[in-house]
């Protein structure tokens, strides 16, 4: 029996056809597409294959519009970094409090050495951006909003091309962490308002060490890295060519599988939370029901620590993940949660199971026979649960 | 994940003396659902020979603080209070073979715990409730008493031992300066007695606070990778029932709340259904649910009762909580 691995939006298992098509490039295809010999221009043709597939699946008018990086903690930096150079007379950027940590730690370090202001937007308690305090925060002095397109822990989408226009009225440069969003949701930024995007190939099986940006034609910019004409010298240093012919095969496959996203993932996911807080008391989902990734399901399980479920989920084979604190290290539940304002006695006991197509219904079907016991083993352990009285009112503690 | 040794595994999956001690004479209470732990120790203590003839616990926490509890339970029985209260974290630690630094905290509350019980079983108020000693983290609740004991008992010397041992400034670090302060303290009493020597002692100002707040964001931004192991097969579920109506989903979301008001209405509180928008039930909660701490519980009441209803997910917002 193998093992049942719900951990897609942390890393997503190589396509079998993605290791296939990049393998040529380690060994004979070696050349660096570049050289203007024969070993050189046959690289070249394969990386510009690449970025035509990248194009299509991103619905952009051009492949030029793309420029590969390391990742999509690269193309995060270079977008916002590029966007205060590049409007110089302008200085406050514009984010959210659910951000990944690749935008908001850098926004908080551009903060601190005085390079920017940043405002920090808020979320209600489904996870939706406050609209309104982003329509305040909205200003010419704006030089770059940074908005992610949905959220690698509740899977919440933001209505990205509706905040992107409204950046537009002010002047401002708009990018999207679209990590997650890249291949489980459509794209098309031939027509909207997004100047950048960020994308990372590990997120949709190609492997780790590879990522895009891709931005608009004319919107301006400045490179992040200097010395080598590579990328129309918008990002210096040899292409990564055996990562380039994997994320774009990687697109290709995802394009694909557009609707199966819709279908046979999200089918598999709805399942697999329906069953689930049907047949385990005090649990919820968190983030917007409405408009989520198809594959993302986080619930939250109260009055227990989510560390347990995750120990005797490995147990039983299966991979998923917490926001809870202990796992971590760090000691406080996940910035996300807390930015939701999700009660202290479920934040503890959150965790996401992130699905994608790989899974079967056998890997759900596992799930929802496990996790029943397991909340019932660690909710008769707490003293925050007792099946008389599910408020465990009795429990005072010494300090709370 | 953590590297946790067989002995904590096994105290985690395999629990002993968990559960209610329904004749415990001598109970201790430690910890907070915020700060992510707590414990309830249950004592059952001969009142002539002052022996623990039973002791079990019910702990909220992490694998190791379920590991640490149960340990506690298995280290005191058998003794009388005043061997017992000799038990230190560090002796609950030993007996599992060791915790992760960042865990050592499991540990101390633990015993914290079995103080609180003795002092409990004595008629005592346990001496270190934080109302003498001042709150020095606010984040998770630790007071000045318990970090001072906490460094004495295992010598620690830099702020990062103090947060890993009693969870103070884990969180926002404002109380960073109190801590110093404390640490500093402390070790210059442990040097004039002998235990630390000099040159070990903390000094005000030799830890730089950015670099700790930096540490524990890295730490959070890392997820750790899950280890894998193989399962048996099990059983296909069926899918939910889906296909009704939005007017059939609305008049049974209807029919479920009403079926629960009178519930709410006995403990003075109320709820009114104010719309259905796509997956989300948006209730009212008002009366006595207002601002009660149980509302979520409610909530998650409803919930349940709506998706095993409809056979589909739904969410209930309450709209009121929102608002702001």
């Amino acid at each position: 029996m193998n093992a049942v691995y719900l951990d897609n939006n942390a890393t997503t298992r190589v396509d079998p056809l993605v290791v296939e098509a990049m393998l040529p490039f380690f060994s004979e295809q070696f050349g660096n597409p570049s050289s203007i010999h024969a070993f050189g221009a046959s690289v070249g043709a394969a990386v510009k294959t690449a970025r035509a597939q990248l194009q299509s699946l991103l619905g952009a008018a051009h492949d030029h519009e793309i420029i590969y990086t390391s990742g999509g903690t690269e193309a995060d930096n270079t977008a916002i970094l590029s966007a205060l150079e590049a409007l110089p007379d302008r200085n406050e950027i514009i984010t959210s409090k659910v951000e990944h940590p690749a935008v908001l730690a850098l926004c908080q370090h551009l903060e601190k050495i005085g390079r920017a202001k940043v405002h920090y937007i808020g979320v209600d308690a489904l996870g939706r951006i406050d609209i309104e305090a982003y329509r305040a925060a909205l200003s010419d002095k704006v030089a770059v909003v940074s908005l992610m397109w949905a959220n690698n822990e509740t899977g919440t989408i933001f209505p990205i091309e509706g905040l992107a226009d409204l950046a537009k009225e002010h002047g401002a440069l708009f990018h999207t962490d679209a990590v997650q969003a890249v291949g489980k949701v459509p794209i098309s930024l031939k027509d909207s308002a997004i100047d950048m995007l960020s994308l990372s190939g590990h997120k949709l099986h190609a492997p780790k060490g590879i990522g895009a940006l891709y931005v608009k034609r004319g919107a301006r910019f400045k490179p992040l890295l200097r010395g080598g004409h590579q990328e129309r010298g918008r990002r210096a240093g040899t292409e990564n060519t055996p990562g380039v012919v994997a994320l774009g095969k990687a697109a290709e496959l995802a394009a694909l599988h557009m609707s199966d996203e819709q279908t046979h993932v999200k089918g598999l996911r709805d399942r697999l939370e329906g069953a689930l807080l049907q047949r385990i008391p005090n649990c919820f989902v968190n983030g917007d029901l409405n408009d989520r990734l198809p594959n993302t399901c986080n619930i939250a399980f109260e009055y227990v620590e989510g560390e347990g479920i995750l120990l005797h989920l490995t147990r039983a084979g299966i991979a998923a993940s917490s926001g809870s604190a202990c796992t971590s290290g760090s000691l406080e539940p996940s910035h996300v949660l807390r930015a939701m304002n999700i009660p202290f006695t479920a934040a503890h006991g959150s965790i996401r199971f992130s699905l994608s197509r790989d899974n079967v219904p056998e890997d759900i079907d596992r799930v929802i026979e496990v996790m029943p016991g397991i909340l019932e083993k660690l909710r008769e352990l707490s003293p925050f649960w007792s099946n008389a009285d599910k408020s465990g009112k009795e429990f005072k503690p010494v300090y709370a | 994940m953590w590297d946790y040794t067989d002995k904590v595994k096994d105290y985690f999956f395999n629990p002993k003396n968990a559960g209610v001690l329904s004749e415990a004479n001598a109970v201790g209470e430690v910890g907070a659902i915020a700060c992510g732990d707590a414990l309830k120790l249950m004592l059952n203590v001969d009142p002539t020979t002052q022996i623990i003839l039973e002791a079990k616990f019910q702990t909220f926490g992490c694998g190791s603080a379920i590991a640490s509890s149960s340990a506690l339970t298995e280290l005191v029985i058998g003794k009388t209070l005043d061997e017992a209260l000799k038990i230190t974290n560090q002796d609950i630690a030993d007996f599992l073979g060791g915790l992760p630094p960042e865990k050592m905290h499991c540990s101390v509350m633990g015993y914290e715990a079995l103080q609180s019980a003795v002092a409990n079983f004595r008629g005592e108020v346990w001496k270190d409730d934080h109302e003498e000693g001042a709150l020095v983290c606010k984040c998770f609740g630790v007071d000045e008493g318990l970090i001072e004991r906490a460094i004495k008992m295992n010598k620690l010397t830099s702020v990062e031992q103090v947060t890993d041992y009693t969870k103070a400034g884990g969180g926002c670090l404002t109380c960073f300066d109190k801590l110093e302060e404390i640490l500093a303290r402390t070790n210059a009493e442990l040097v004039a007695e002998g235990i630390l020597a000099e040159h070990e002692a903390y000094r005000v100002g030799a830890a730089d606070p950015k670099k700790l707040k930096e540490k524990a964001k890295a730490a959070k931004a890392q997820q750790a990778p899950i280890e894998i192991s193989p399962l048996k097969p099990s059983s296909p579920i069926p899918p939910p029932s889906a296909g009704l109506t939005n007017l059939q989903r609305i008049r049974l979301i209807e029919e479920v709340i009403e079926e629960l008001r009178p519930y709410l209405r006995k403990d003075g509180g109320d709820c009114e259904l104010v719309d259905v928008d796509g997956s989300n039930v948006l209730v009212n909660l008002s009366g006595a649910c207002v601002g009660c701490q149980m509302s979520s519980v409610t909530i998650s009441g409803i919930q349940e009762r709506l998706i095993a209803k409809l056979g589909t997910t739904v969410r209930v917002v309450p709209v009121g909580r929102n608002a702001h």
